[in-house]
Parts: C-alpha cells; structure tokens; sequence
C-alpha cells in the first residue's frame, strides 16, 4: 500500500497533545489537517473533505478522552463513526417489487458495466430465483454485444441482442416485449460507456428510461476514479435520476474515497461492491467496512469491535470449554481458523494493529492456499479422528494422505502443528481469566537467569 | 520572460489543425481547471495563506498527488517570496512556469516509438481492467499505418469474454492482420505465436494486448512477467516499448499502478486515456515525479484518429487556457 494508515499519520499531531484531557480547537487543528490530507488521498472529492472536517471538528470539540483511549483513537473514532453515517448506517438492497424488474446499468467506458451485469444476473437467479434476461444494448464498443453473449453463455442466461445495426432504443422495447412474452421477471440492460457531456448518448439513455421505466438505475463506477467521480455522478444523477450505484474494482490496492463523494452528492445508496474478475466476485455494501478501507484501516478499536462482530461467541465459549477439559480436536483448530478468515484477509488484519504495517507483506494468496490445504486433510479424516488425534497410525496417515491427494508427511506436518497449537491452548487454560495471571505456578520457569546472583554481586561491589 | 510566454510565442508556429484538435479535445478539462485559477485570482487581493489552500484544492481537483501539490505549492510560495509579488493575477506565468519545470525536471522526454530497425518491434500494452487498452492499440496502429509502417496485433487478453473479438473487429477495420488464440488460454503462447508469424510475415511492429490486471494481483502479475521472458526470448531487445495504459479519471491510485507494473517490466511510457471528458489526468505529474515515466500519447475519443502525441506544451497551454487570453 502506497499510503500510510491514518493513525500513524495521526501519531506524531498527537504527541502535542498527549495527557490532555479534552480536545480543544488548538490541539485538534494539526490532526484536523492530517485527517484532511488521508482523505484527499483516498481519492475523496475535497469539497466532500471539507464539509466533513467541518462537521467532524464541531462533533469532536468538547469532548472528553475517556478512559485509557488516547485522544487520537477518540478522534478515528469520531471520524470512522462519521464516515459510516455517510456512507449510509444500513445494507441496500435490490428493488424487485415490480413485474418485471427492469434493471439499467450506466456508467463511463471501462468502468465494468458488462462483467457487473453478468454478475447481478448470476446473484439473482442463483440467490434469489429469478428468471433474468440480459439485453445487450451497447451497439457501438466492438465486439460489446459478444462480450455480453459468451457471460450469458457461462451463466447459462438468455440474453437479447439485435447485433449493432440497430438503435439501442428500439433494442429495449423489442426486449421488454420479449421478456413479457417469456415470463422474465428481471430485466437487466447492459447500455454503453459514455462520458457524463456527451449529449447525445446522454440523451439515448434518457430515451431508453422513458421506454423501459426501469425500477433501479445503477451507476457504475470505477473505484480507481478520483476527483472527477463528482462531475461523473452528478451529470448522470441530473440525467437519469440514479437508484443506486455499483463500486467495481475494489479488489485492487485503491482507498475507494470515490464511495463517499457519490453519497454525499447523489444521496443514493451504494448497493454492491465488485471484488474480482470472477461472476460471483460481487457483495452488498457495507458502510463499515468502506470507513476502514478508506481510513487505511489503521486503528486497533475497529479491530477489537470487527473481532467483537465476527467472532462467533457461541462456538468460541464451547471451543474454550473443550480447551480447559483437554479435549480440543483438529475440527475445533478448523473452526478457529474459519473465525479468523471471516475478519478478511490476514495482510488487512495486520494492518489494524499499529507498527504491524511496517512489517513485510504478507501474501493473502499464500496464507489461503494453506488454509485450503489443512481443510483438505482436516476433511479427509472421520469424525472419531478429528476429536483425537493420537490414535493416527500409519495405516490411518495412508487413507488420509490418499484422501486429499496430498503426501503422508503433509498430514504429519499437520498434527505436529495442532500438537503446538494444544500445548499453547493448555498454558493459555490455566489462565485465570479475571486476572489474567496463571493460577497455578508455571512447572519449570523458563525465564531463570543463571547469571542473576552475579549481577547482583557486581553492583553491590560498584556500590 | 517565464515559460509561459515562451510557450505562446512556440504555439503561434505550430500547425494549427493539430493545435485545435487537442484544444478541443482537452476543451472539458481545462475550463474549470483555468477558470478556477482565474476566479480565484480575482477573489483574492493578496497573497496569503488562504489563497495558497484554495491553491492547493484546485490542484488537488485536477487529481495531482497530495504530495505533488505540496511540492509544488510550496515551490510557488518561495517564489512569490522572493520575487515580492503581491497581486494574485501575477501569480499565474509563476504556476504555470512551475508545473512545467516539476514535469521536465531536466529529464529526456521523446514521445516517439523507440522502433528497431534492425529486428521486429514489439510494443507490449498493460493496464489495469476497463483503463482502454485494446482501443489504444487500435489507435496506435493506425497512426503507425499512417507512417508508413506494416503493423500487426496479439489478442493477448484470453481471459475477458469478448476481448479477443473486440481487437479482432479492430484489425478488420485497420486491414491488418490479428493473431487469436482460444479464449481461456494461455496468453503467452498467442504472444509467441504472433512473434513467430510477426517474424515470417517480416511485419515492422508487433503490438500486444493483455488482459488487464489490477496491480496487487501476484498471479496476473507473474504471468505478466513470463510474457515478457517469451518475449525476450524470440527479439532479444523485445519489447522495445511496454506502455502502461492509464485513465484520465484515475487518482491517486495511479502512482500505486505505475509503481507495481514498473516492478514487473520496464514501463517505457504512458497513454493516458479518455482525457475528452472533464477529468484532468493530473495523476501523470505525480507519476512522472516518483518514478520519471513521461506520457508518450494521449487518447481524445473513441475514432481510430483520436490519438495524440503527448506535448507537454500544448498540455500546459490546455489546461491554462483561460489564463492565456487574458
């Protein structure tokens, strides 16, 4: 990541201000500018910035640094809880009241109308049961329309399409007839990439709103974008009077700053984010997650709350109890291991704690493909083996390795680990958990000094 | 006499039907870009702190990196402190003059072709996804019919539905021919392909297309790399050119792009794309500075002719404009 997490930036504003009790103009006005330049560099529009320091600065003076948080965690705290607000407080979902559905997808060239069409189509046939049919009414990019054909193709989806001949207008109202005809109950229409001042293709998607009186209007917008999102989202908001709008990309290394200005001038929620170039790589938006991506997610109170949500309190109260009775098996070390993917990816974790950010980075890629590996095995073993290892025999290993397709000394590698893992498990157990401390004395303590009374004599002899 | 006027008394010279073209293209971007600085000229009676943040916000609009603008800013304040100014509407030749002077930065600058006359050229073209690649190649092969050359084209992007057509239907219009592979397939063996039939055909430039990739994908990148050793392997000094392709809209992800695509393949160039709408494409200041990669083209419409060489000259003089008739 090319940027710095906004509480390292915050650091050094806040060494000012350390063991001051409430945040006042003068102490703010340094962090104030430093928040401004994180967010300028998340690509957020800066007139958007401006209103939001204003208002970040009027909610934050006065108040008091409560507890043991240092002034600057109060501070990300009001500007996460202000991005949130933002950003909308509540899940978007699809309008699929009416009969049928008409879907229409605008948005700049390149911005991934086409892949993000093949995508929601797939989502609500396979999620929702519909029936969907794709129109493809983008006649002027070559080769659009076979774009469009070859996902119908992998998603096993009709689509519409008239070749490039004929008016992107008269496309629509001969696919309406044709969804009406076929009991389609959604209508996704695929237009053209357009720039927000070209008129006449402006004027083109106005006529086919007119036709299609489409329920949801959704813009698509490019999270690499930067300042220029405000005059896209706000020419095509004057144009079309958008539902909602689509953020792609988002698997890249960019902020996504570009999330905020489209609320802040459109007022429209954003209903899905694209994650990657696969059909299913698309996900609802979520305002929260948004506010960590954009801050550089650099602050250990989201950690804790984003631990607090994930972490499923249930399973995690039953594998502590199984942990104390000793009868922790490989299935509980997998369900662990899935609690901490929920989190997102390891490297995004990291990130939240602070100085982690400087370490290496850590290949999502690598530590998925691990995990992929131990849940192979892990599934490859019955349910007796999984409780308790240690009645593995060789014969056993066999099955197993040939099982998952890996090697017998993978699957060794594997129960060495879980026998680590235990015997750290059986330490943290004797843990008093209102204390913290060890309830009984550690056996053997592994700190002793063995040059302890020497030291003790040198300084005495100094003295 | 600051380069500002330099740059008027060079236009005068310059053909005038080019000089339109890019005006006209560049038209969007550089009135609110000019007229903001106008505006705020005329708002301000004096130079003071809060002209320099208003300063700093236009810039920041035209999606020039943060730390860009600051540099450049700050080189204005020392200036305007040395040279006593006063009155704001002096102030413009002084950021026109140092914008100029940050992007040359005493480097070499071509914007042409670095063809081989010797052996194949081949022109390698990465991006990001939806940045305008397979559209920039269209484009530049004509401009390359145009001089004269014999062009021919790789439909190495196998993996987006369509791709392949999309170059294909280019190639058809331009008469040249296009060299397919199966769609899923490896790209580095449609790129070895059409070296081999580039080679027998004895074609004067290869170009090839890629699928596009984000830059933090390890795999895409890796593959990116073993293109690039196919590559090598056929034309020893291949590829002559590989020209990241960057949109106008980008922000400030843009230095990222250039950085992680510049780690896998030397970038010999930018083309910078859509620059007709109103986005400013002020990232390529930003990426020049970090990583000293100039703009070679620039892309002004989707019609085959809609490519420009990149004139820092005309750029500069685009986008101040309004300042210019005054």
């Amino acid at each position: 990541m090319a940027f710095e997490s906004l509480s390292e930036r915050l650091q050094e504003s806040l060494k000012k201000i350390r063991g001051q009790a409430t945040l006042t103009e003068e102490n703010m006005d340094e962090m104030l500018r430093e928040i401004r330049l994180a967010l300028l560099e998340a690509d957020v529009n800066f007139q958007v910035v401006k209103e939001f320091i204003a208002n970040t600065k009027q909610k934050a003076l006065g108040q008091d640094v409560l507890g043991s948080l240092k002034p600057g965690q109060v501070v990300v705290k009001i500007v996460h809880d202000e991005l949130v607000e933002l950003l909308g407080t509540t899940v978007s979902e699809l309008d699929l009241s009416k009969k049928p559905t008409v879907i229409m997808m605008v948005g700049l060239q390149g911005s991934g109308k086409t892949t993000t069409s093949g995508k929601i189509a797939k989502l609500l046939s396979k999620k929702y049961s519909k029936n969907p049919l794709l129109v493809a009414a983008d006649i002027y990019r070559p080769a659009a329309v076979d774009q469009l054909k070859t996902l119908g193709e992998q998603l096993d989806i009709p689509v519409f399409e008239k070749g490039t001949d004929v008016k992107a207008e008269q496309i629509v109202s001969e696919a309406m007839n044709y969804a009406y005809a076929n009991h389609h109950d959604v209508v996704l229409i695929d237009t053209a990439g357009r720039l927000h001042i070209d008129e006449p293709l402006m004027n083109e998607l106005q006529n086919i709103k007119d036709i299609v009186h489409p329920s949801e209007i959704l813009l698509v917008v490019d999270a690499l974008t930067g300042q220029d999102i405000v005059n896209v989202a706000q020419s095509f908001h004057d144009h079309l009077q958008i539902t909602g709008a689509v953020l792609t990309k988002l698997d890249g290394d960019s902020r996504g700053g570009g999330a905020l200005s489209i609320r802040h001038i459109t007022h429209v929620p954003i209903k899905f984010i694209g994650t990657g170039e696969k059909l299913d790589a698309i996900d609802l938006f979520y305002p929260d997650r948004m506010a960590d991506r954009i801050l550089g997610m650099g602050d250990v109170v989201s950690l804790v709350e984003k631990v607090q949500d994930v972490y499923d309190e249930k399973e995690t109260m039953k594998t502590f109890e199984r942990m104390k009775r000793g009868t922790f098996g490989l299935d509980d070390m997998l369900e662990q291991m899935h609690q901490v993917r929920k989190l997102g990816p390891l490297s995004g974790i990291l990130k939240m704690i602070p100085g982690m950010p400087k370490m290496p980075q850590i290949n999502d890629e690598d530590t998925d493909k691990k995990l992929k590996l131990t849940e192979s095995i892990i599934y490859s073993m019955t349910l007796e083996e999984r409780r308790d290892p240690s009645i593995l025999n060789a014969k056993r290993k066999e099955r197993i390795a040939k099982g998952c397709g890996r090697s017998v000394a993978d699957v060794n590698r594997l129960i060495k680990q879980f026998e680590a893992s235990k015997q750290m498990m059986k330490q943290m157990g004797n843990l008093d958990p209102t204390t913290g401390m060890p309830t009984q004395r550690p056996q053997n303590r592994m700190n002793f000094n063995p040059n302890r009374k020497k030291e003790r004599h040198k300084k005495k002899k100094k003295r | 006499m600051g380069f500002f006027s330099k740059i008027k008394e060079t236009l005068v010279g310059k053909s005038a039907k080019q000089n339109d073209k890019y005006v006209a293209g560049l038209d969007k971007s550089n009135s609110s870009f000019s007229s903001k600085i106008n505006e705020l000229a005329a708002r301000y009676r004096e130079i003071d702190d809060d002209y320099f943040e208003e300063l700093e916000n236009i810039l920041i609009m035209s999606d020039v990196g943060v730390n860009m603008v600051m540099t450049i800013v700050d080189e204005i304040k020392k200036e305007v402190r040395l040279q006593n100014i006063k009155d704001p509407k002096e102030i413009n030749e002084i950021i026109i003059d140092k914008m100029f002077v940050i992007y040359a930065n005493d480097s070499y600058m071509t914007t042409k072709i670095n063809y081989d006359d010797e052996d194949l050229t081949v022109i390698l073209m990465i991006g990001v996804n939806g940045a305008g690649k397979t559209t920039t190649i269209a484009k530049l092969a004509h401009m390359m019919l145009n001089e004269g050359k014999t062009v021919m084209v790789a439909a190495g992007d196998t993996f987006r539905a369509g791709a392949i057509d999309q170059l294909d239907v280019w190639a058809k219009r331009l008469g040249i021919e296009c060299v397919k592979g199966k769609e899923g397939g490896d790209p580095s063996s449609v790129v070895f392909d059409a070296l081999k039939r580039a080679k027998e055909q004895k074609v004067d430039v290869l170009i090839c297309d890629t699928a596009g990739r984000l830059q933090n994908k390890v795999n895409l990148m890796n593959e990116l790399e073993k293109m690039n050793r196919i590559i090598k392997r056929v034309v020893p000094q291949g590829p002559q050119e590989t020209l990241l392709v960057i949109d106008a809209t980008t922000g400030q992800n843009g230095v990222s792009q250039a950085q992680e695509f510049s780690k896998i393949t030397d970038i010999t160039g930018l083309v910078l794309t859509k620059m007709d709408g109103t986005a400013k494409g002020g990232i390529v200041l930003s990426i020049k500075d970090a990583l000293n990669i100039p703009v070679k083209f620039v892309g002004l419409g989707e019609q085959m002719d809609d490519l420009q060489e990149f004139d820092l000259e005309q750029y500069i003089y685009g986008l101040c404009k309004g300042l210019l008739e005054k």
